[in-house]
């Protein structure tokens, strides 16, 4: 599976993002932590009121899924990405606060894409819909904050050779944009 | 007068919701198959193999194949000779959704609109009646994602717009919904009808079998038409640029008021679930 692909680590660096560009295949290791739109609402309001954040976001990737429950013996259920529009209003913020990497599905906005160039952050792509398959790259999950929110709770996920596709990089490029480009027909 | 009990009623509103949501049709499969042949982007062509591999994991391991295991629709056909007994044919619904969803380790997904609070075990249901002469009764689980649910619309176009004016509103949509709805989709399309009708008829559409063609051959044509133009804009799977945007195109169409032209897209992600089952 994926011969081609780049093993990354998180935290990521710097140098680990800038030398990534559109269309990269890459296998994430190491933690991921989960948010959605309710928990990223949390997390802004807790950065704009200055109070401590429940995990460090410097260098951490953030992976935007609700998985399903886990059944007996397993880590989490399905856990397959959610739609990363969502998340635009409140991404630019944490990218300013050091967040380096977002996993999600679908394209991004303007805010988010200008926030990762500056800030040297990048924009993964899962497989949306692929819930059994991406588990299987999941070897623990904790719930370790907001619990409250059920699926959407914060998460901390151990993960080794997690797949995803470089979707946005920090050079400005867009995967989204140029794979449809590359590929529409006109009338 | 036949009578059916509300305890095999929760019983197979339970075993469908679990079923709907590891087991992911043959017509579906088949029609992953056939996109992969004409699929040209190799990143198209390599989600095109995980969701295939995916929809095999999902059945053997028995856990859902997307972890928005969605709002539960259920449609009941039933005759008007068929006697519900022991107590509410709703709540016998809602109980076999509770009791699915729990058993079957599926996310609730259902939440107060404003406070977001999560009801817990997602409920209420949609609950669809279609009352027909005879004794029949069957059920039809839709588990709705709400990825695609979100890049659905209707709208009342001017009867004037007519064919063309209809297929611009589709195409568009898909368009404009890009990569949000996880494609490779399935686009329902209601067309006549009132308002909500229309939305009703193209989620109807979505539970036709792929493959399965439009009983209605000038409809056929159509879908045929759209579904080329649909996947002429390069989306591909995952919206990441391919020739495979979309599996189908279905229509449901129904007479209209002599003023409205009412037509709903529904789009269904590539997780095209749905299950039946007779009583």
């Amino acid at each position: 599976m994926m011969p081609d692909a780049i093993v990354l680590h998180t935290p990521l660096s710097e140098h680990d993002v800038t030398s990534l560009t559109i269309g990269d295949r890459v296998l994430l290791n190491g933690v991921l932590y989960t948010a959605r739109d309710a928990a990223h609402k949390r997390l802004v309001e807790l950065l704009q009121s200055g109070g401590p954040l429940p995990f460090d976001l410097s260098g951490q990737v953030i992976y935007y899924v609700g998985p399903s429950p886990a059944p007996p013996g397993r880590p989490v259920g399905a856990a397959g990405p959610t739609t990363s529009y969502r998340m635009d209003a409140y991404a630019p913020m944490l990218i300013r606060h050091g967040l380096r990497g977002m996993i999600g599905k679908g394209a991004r906005n303007d805010a988010v894409k200008e926030a990762m160039r500056q800030h040297k952050a990048v924009y993964f792509a899962a497989i949306g819909g692929a819930g059994a398959l991406t588990a299987r790259s999941i070897l623990s999950a904790e719930v370790i904050a907001y619990p409250e929110l059920g699926p959407e709770a914060v998460r901390r996920l151990e993960v080794k050779n997690f797949p995803v596709i470089v979707a946005n990089d920090v050079h400005g490029g867009d995967l989204y944009e140029e794979g449809v480009r590359r590929y529409a027909r006109t009338a | 007068m036949r009578s059916i009990h509300v305890d095999d009623i929760v019983r197979t509103v339970r075993d469908l919701a679990i079923r709907a949501n590891t087991e992911l049709g043959e017509d579906v499969l088949r029609a992953f198959e056939a996109a992969l042949e004409r699929e040209e982007s190799p990143t198209g062509r390599d989600i095109l193999k995980r969701l295939i591999e995916n929809a095999q994991i999902a059945r053997d391991e028995k856990i859902p194949m997307c972890q928005d295991t969605g709002f539960a629709v259920v449609f009941v056909d039933m005759g008007q000779d068929v006697h519900i007994e022991g107590g509410s044919l709703r709540e016998a619904i809602e109980e076999g959704v509770r009791q699915g969803y729990r058993d079957g380790y599926l996310r609730k997904s259902i939440c107060h609109p404003f406070t977001r609070q999560n009801t817990g075990d997602n409920t209420p249901a949609i609950i669809h009646i279609d009352l027909q002469p005879g004794d029949h009764f069957r059920l039809t689980m839709a588990p709705k994602g709400g990825g695609s649910e979100n890049m659905s619309r209707v709208t009342m176009l001017t009867p004037a717009v007519g064919i063309q004016g209809v297929k611009d509103f589709v195409v568009q949509r898909v368009k404009e919904s890009g990569p949000n709805p996880c494609p490779p989709t399935i686009v329902g399309v209601g067309i006549g009808g009132t308002f909500e009708q229309a939305a009703l008829l193209a989620k109807k559409a979505l539970l036709r079998p792929l493959g399965s063609p439009n009983p209605d051959p000038e409809l056929q044509t159509l879908e045929t038409d759209w579904l080329e133009a649909v996947n002429r804009l390069g989306i591909g799977p995952q919206g990441l640029g391919g020739r495979i945007t979309s599996l189908a195109v279905h229509i449901q169409m129904m007479p209209c008021h002599i003023a409205s032209l009412p037509v709903a897209v529904n789009i269904q992600c590539h997780a095209a679930r749905h299950k039946e089952a007779s009583l």
